[in-house]
């Protein structure tokens, strides 16, 4: 559950990005505290996915701005900050969990090598250490240790999802970013990685941004709510809140669409 | 008579009305000027005839449907607070420390035993894990959950398992208010007689308790006080 934590660790505001004459998202301001999850809903082509991006600096807004709070308390602008510093973010301070393992994993190196990267990027340089480090994640995410040496190329979808959890997970993230994390899995696939994710949540106090369409993955996940819609913010609230008692048209046609209630 | 300032929730002017646009916009006006006080010590119980509006009153008191009108205040230790114009954080915030809801149905979560949900709700609410794993044993066990169940996620339990799991939970923790949406229906004598036990606990411990109960017999076991739903028809 969400701690109550004083101060926000991400702040955007006015948030707008334009592609040419095509517009991803309009002007959304949202705040996210220390263990705090918010979930992103809308159909294809709302702009969350852009959002998403635009959140992780992976692309830059057309206007409109980003504060974050560093490890040193101090909040700095996201687009200011020095490529070093960005980097930092990137490989410690956030997890960036994609809906394709392809796109967050290297499928021609080892279950090990994927995650002990990250701990070398911050300077880890004894092997020892860091494949213990590796072999105690891919337990945490209930992957064999004798698959340590196998490439995600053999895991299934479940498997090399759980992998790029703990590949995010191995450096203590403070924020993680999830685009439909369970997106082209099996119901029962799922439901373990659904359950693995609130565990995560709840046991490290990790602040999230899970963009998903699947109304049922918000519930269990997430603490608030944001349906977007053509690129705007439509509705905003308390998750159970917002899909028990949803205001908007949009937001009760998605909520009325959604088979599992 | 209890003194005015033992008062945990205090309604005033609220109103609920429901727009389905999936209806054509049809608006559904269910309550206006909804104005009562609960205090500490005493289970005040909602009447009025199905559709009246008592599960939403209930609802947005604990923060899950959005109040168009009014205010409703609630004590949190020493400050109150405003649920229908409370961010989103502080309203979790108060379902962790103050306020209970126990409704009929239980959403099950992939994978969690039921020990660990009940457990859970009182870990939330500030009971150490060793204390409130005790806690949840104890309740499931009042409730006539056989032990070999505990381990076991209850999504694939009858439906009156889920409900008394539910009600296991609600009770687990120890929230100063708790609202209690029909918390005895369809269970057997048994299982309504331990309900009607942790009502008059909590009312002893001096929590705030506000119920719906179609239940004649429960009712006139637990409730002090009626308060008529219908005289909020809008």
């Amino acid at each position: 559950m969400a701690r109550t934590a004083e101060a926000p660790l991400l702040v955007a505001q006015g948030l707008t990005k334009h592609y040419g004459p095509r517009l991803g998202c309009a002007d959304v301001a949202l705040e996210i505290y220390p263990g705090e999850v918010l979930a992103v809903v809308g159909e294809s082509g709302s702009g969350k996915s852009t959002l998403l991006s635009l959140l992780s600096t992976q692309l830059k807004p057309s206007s409109g701005s980003i504060r974050y709070r560093m490890r040193d308390d101090v909040m700095r602008d996201l687009f200011a900050l020095g490529e070093a510093e960005r980097r930092f973010l990137l490989r410690t301070d956030w997890g960036f969990v994609h809906q394709d393992a392809r796109l967050g994993l290297r499928m021609g190196v080892s279950a090990g090598g994927n995650v002990g990267e990250r701990l070398m990027a911050i300077g880890w340089r004894n092997y020892a250490r860091i494949r213990q480090e590796a072999v105690d994640w891919l337990s945490r995410v209930e992957i064999d240790a004798d698959r340590i040496d196998d490439t995600p190329a053999t895991f299934s979808g479940g498997m090399r999802q759980r992998l790029q959890i703990a590949k995010n997970m191995v450096t203590s993230p403070r924020l993680v970013f999830m685009d439909e994390p369970t997106g082209g899995l099996d119901v029962s696939v799922q439901a373990r990685l659904l359950d693995l994710l609130r565990g995560l949540v709840a046991d490290y106090g990790l602040a999230a941004i899970i963009v998903t369409h699947d109304l049922a993955v918000a519930r269990l996940l997430s603490h608030r709510l944001m349906v977007m819609r053509r690129g705007r913010v439509i509705e905003t609230g308390l998750t159970d809140q917002v899909l028990d008692d949803p205001r908007e048209p949009y937001t009760q046609l998605l909520v009325s669409s959604d088979l599992r209630g | 008579m209890r003194a005015a300032d033992t008062t945990m929730i205090k309604l005033d002017g609220v109103a609920k009305t429901f727009v389905m646009h999936l209806r054509g916009g049809a608006i559904l006006p269910v309550l206006k000027d909804v104005t009562f006080e609960v205090g500490a010590g005493e289970c005040a119980v909602l009447d009025g005839p199905s559709g009246a509006g008592k599960s939403s009153i209930l609802k947005m008191i604990f923060g899950n449907y959005r109040a168009d009108a009014g205010t409703i205040m609630v004590r949190d230790a020493r400050e109150w607070v405003d649920i229908a114009s409370a961010p989103p954080r502080r309203v979790l915030h108060l379902r962790q420390a103050t306020i209970g809801y126990v409704s009929q149905f239980l959403r099950t979560i992939p994978r969690v035993g039921a020990l660990d949900i009940v457990a859970a709700s009182a870990r939330d609410n500030g009971v150490e894990p060793s204390k409130a794993k005790v806690r949840a044993a104890e309740l499931l066990d009042r409730l006539n959950i056989p032990e070999r169940l505990w381990q076991l996620p209850p999504s694939t339990f009858s439906g009156g398992e889920q409900q008394r799991i539910n009600i296991a939970r609600g009770f687990a923790a120890t929230h100063p208010i708790l609202l209690l949406d029909e918390p005895t229906a369809s269970l057997d004598r048994r299982n309504r007689a331990a309900v009607i036990d942790f009502i008059r606990e909590r009312k002893r411990g001096g929590a705030a308790l506000l119920g719906i109960f179609h239940d004649e017999d429960v009712k006139q076991q637990v409730c002090d006080r009626g308060i008529d739903v219908t005289s909020f028809r809008a």
